[in-house]
């Protein structure tokens, strides 16, 4: 098992490597520093002082891969290689165009991304699972069909749609809760009940209709069938059979999403004004301040790997007849 | 000629794609084992629904994609023909009177006056109240007529539309009687439906604008039907990326294991694990630099909106084919063992060979279905991608750019509901006849829900 780890770990660096260079490829060689300088500094007319200045501030002047001029054992260490891309595995993440630490930043706005992403997770998984149970204790009548029906259409709707109706029904013309903002503490909850109730009713049609699938296949296997022949009632067959089974592929599911958590959710964090990674994120891409959006790729591939060591490992955890090797 | 062709290159795209589907159903129609799944699906009733309001929006998609300048007087002493800067496309032509007919800032559908209180003189007297619309509703002498003429209109187009049924149903009746297995009434019902919504519209639309207004006073149903060009070209386009890569690295992976499948299975690892919408904001981010540092490029602006959009399907592409190619790993690890390949290996077939006629048809069901289902995600991406500022170029009207520009106005008091509304409605037709003929195609196509073995 530890063996397992340890080569799961070692297999995540070359991924991580080339996360990396992917980033790298994007962000410097295909648009070069003295573009980006162009795009921070606006102007079509731009001296080039100012561009080197520009460039000088934030490190950017040194040679991309190469640098011949430094002195001997830093001609690698001294370019922009190293000092914005390798310097990331350390997560050592450099300032944001506000000249602000990015990972201190990233530490502040952790914890508003936690607290929308984790009740949205645990209710939505609720609220998803009765659904679907309740379509396949019903299969094959119209309930399930018109359940099915709704999930289809829920699907259909944009998730923009959901957060902009939902903003206008229960704060402008209900008055319930503020429209958007954000507050520490306990006081976070009334600016939180509306954009958890939006993120779960947004999660019901592909969440409902996926795991009802997957309670319909687990009943189409022999257990059940055994388990209706030795005359269970329909529901303890459904409660307590499948749905256990059926726990295996829905938990596994999610563990893959739990470090993605972290990241916080786009849409709703800039629409209400949370002030987590998600709208951190998505300022950053709208002023355009790559340091930040190298920041959270890198960060993003690490919590997605940790996501997929996370789910094999809690395959052996739930399910007793996996080993790993 | 008093228009030049003016083929942008999506446009261009679109119409090989849809002479390659044209191909492929000429080819399924020859041979009856490709067909027969195709038939399957089309004996859905849902299928059959679907299929006449997607195509009415391909129809709608495919007239906004032909597009042309207007040639220009000429002016004296001056060489060659001189062509308009704007590139019109056929349904501009034929949404002329919705596309020139600007108001000065909003007004509410089937509205006869302005959205705001202006200052205005009326005999010679200075009055502040609602104007008068400069084409809605203007022809109406008195205003109280508004609702008589309303209905009348919309009398006039059902009228119509009566008149359309009566064709529809001498049509159904005869194709039932040639092929009666596929549902024609269920497909010339919806037709029926379409019309009846759209004649009214069409009636409505010469004197009103039907959605109302946006905020530079253009007409919100003449947007939204621009918008279905970009969500098809979205929706489609895409898989042109996708679908190669996704086929040639997945097959070649399952098939070659060893090295070839790690390296295929690395590099997918890595691109899956970079977020998906930083991946393609920071790729569109980097395409805007080196668009905007090249503006002699493009001789016109919808050129350049157009290479941004393609740009963008290409990184849609690039970014969102590991699923497919991850399907594709695991059938062909699959089928690589069975009998029939291992007898092909003992004639010495070459692997190209075994790749392209063995094992390439035998997934081609995972193919066909993948590429449905993908079609309703893309088009709901590109609201999410044109929100976070990474979608469509900002001057082009797409479904996210309507939404963007109405949410803020979401303040106002009264609020401006009708772009909202008419994206949503235009957007949730769409995607939720895209997502229920997916499910139709899977149906039709899987195999194991033939079978039995999975509950459709």
């Amino acid at each position: 098992m530890l063996a397992y780890i340890v080569r799961r770990v070692l297999y995540a660096i070359p991924i991580l490597v080339g996360v990396n260079l992917i980033t790298f490829v994007l962000f410097f060689v295909v648009n070069t520093p003295d573009d980006m300088a162009r795009m921070q500094l606006g102007a079509k007319r731009v001296t080039s002082e100012a561009i080197e200045k520009w460039k000088a501030e934030r490190g950017y002047d040194k040679p991309l891969l190469f640098n011949a001029a430094a002195p001997r054992g830093a001609k690698l260490t001294q370019t922009v290689f190293y000092e914005k891309s390798v310097r990331l595995f350390a997560f050592d993440f450099g300032a944001a165009e506000d000249n602000r630490d990015i990972a201190n930043e990233i530490r502040m706005r952790m914890w508003p991304s936690l607290a929308l992403a984790v009740p949205v997770l645990i209710v939505g998984l609720a609220v998803n699972i009765t659904f679907a149970l309740f379509m396949a204790f019903f299969r094959a009548t119209y309930l399930d069909f018109w359940g099915v029906v709704l999930c289809v259409a829920l699907m259909s709707i944009s998730a923009l749609f959901y957060i902009i109706g939902g903003q206008y029904v229960a704060s402008k013309l209900w008055h319930l809760v503020p429209i958007s903002g954000y507050a520490g503490g306990f006081d976070a909850a009334k600016f939180l009940v509306l954009p958890v109730l939006i993120g779960v009713l947004a999660g019901i049609g592909s969440g409902g209709r996926w795991y009802r699938t997957l309670f319909l296949e687990e009943m189409s296997r022999d257990y059940v069938r055994t388990a209706r022949a030795k005359g269970l009632a329909e529901s303890v067959v459904l409660f307590r059979h499948v749905l256990k089974n059926a726990m295996i592929p829905i938990l596994t599911g999610v563990v893959v999403v739990i470090p993605l958590l972290f990241m916080g959710s786009l849409l709703s964090e800039s629409f209400f004004g949370i002030p987590g990674l998600g709208s951190y994120t998505i300022d950053a891409i709208q002023a355009q301040d790559f340091a930040v959006v190298r920041s959270m790729v890198f960060i993003g591939s690490v919590l997605y790997i940790l996501g997929l060591l996370l789910t094999d490992l809690s395959y052996t955890l739930v399910d007793p007849r996996i080993r790993l090797q | 000629m008093p228009f030049l062709p003016f083929p942008l290159f999506t446009d261009v795209l679109l119409w090989l794609l849809m002479g390659a589907i044209a191909l492929y159903v000429w080819y399924c129609s020859r041979k009856p084992h490709l067909g027969a799944p195709w038939a399957r699906v089309f004996q859905s009733r849902t299928a059959a629904i679907c299929a006449v309001v997607f195509g009415c929006y391909v129809a709608i998609g495919f007239a906004d994609s032909l597009h042309f300048r207007v040639r220009l007087q000429q002016a004296a002493g001056s060489e060659g023909t001189p062509y308009s800067p704007a590139v019109l496309s056929v349904l501009d032509l034929a949404l002329t009177h919705l596309r020139e007919r600007r108001e000065r800032t909003y007004s509410a559908p089937l509205a006869t006056r302005l959205y705001a209180k202006e200052q205005f003189e009326i005999d010679g007297k200075p009055v502040r109240d609602f104007p008068r619309l400069r084409y809605g509703g203007a022809r109406l002498q008195d205003e109280a007529e508004r609702p008589r003429d309303i209905a009348a209109r919309i009398g006039l187009g059902l009228f119509v539309a009566a008149f359309a049924a009566v064709l529809i149903g001498l049509a159904v009746k005869r194709l039932r009687r040639r092929r009666p297995q596929i549902p024609w009434s269920a497909g010339g019902a919806t037709l029926l439906g379409v019309l009846a919504a759209a004649l009214p519209v069409l009636f409505l639309s010469f004197e009103y604008h039907v959605f109302g207004t946006d905020k530079v006073g253009q007409d919100v149903l003449y947007q939204a039907l621009k918008s279905i060009r970009i969500s098809l070209i979205i929706g489609t386009l895409t898989t042109l990326v996708l679908l190669p890569l996704g086929m040639a690295l997945g097959v070649m992976a399952g098939y070659f294991k060893g090295w070839i499948d790690d390296a295929i299975q690395y590099l997918y690892t890595t691109l899956n694990s970079i977020p998906g919408v930083l991946l393609i904001a920071a790729a569109v981010l980097m395409m805007q630099v080196v668009i905007d540092r090249h503006a002699e490029w493009f001789s016109t602006a919808e050129q350049r909106a157009d290479l941004r959009l393609l740009v963008l399907c290409a990184i849609l592409g690039l970014t969102s084919w590991t699923g497919l190619a991850r399907l594709l790993r695991g059938e062909a690890l699959k089928l690589s063992q069975l009998e029939y390949i291992q007898a092909a290996h003992a004639f010495g077939v070459a692997d190209t060979r075994i790749l392209t006629r063995h094992i390439l048809p035998n997934v081609a069901h995972i193919v066909i279905i993948a590429m449905v289902m993908d079609f309703s995600g893309l088009v709901l991406a590109e609201a999410v991608l044109s929100y976070v500022g990474v979608g469509v170029d900002p001057a082009t009207t797409s479904f996210g750019t309507m939404i963007n520009a109405a949410r803020l106005e979401m303040g106002r008091e009264p609020i401006v509901w009708w772009s909202l509304a008419a994206a949503f409605v235009f957007m949730f037709v769409l995607v939720l006849a895209a997502n229920l003929f997916a499910d139709a195609v899977r149906d039709g196509f899987d195999p194991r829900v033939r079978m039995g073995f999975v509950p459709a």
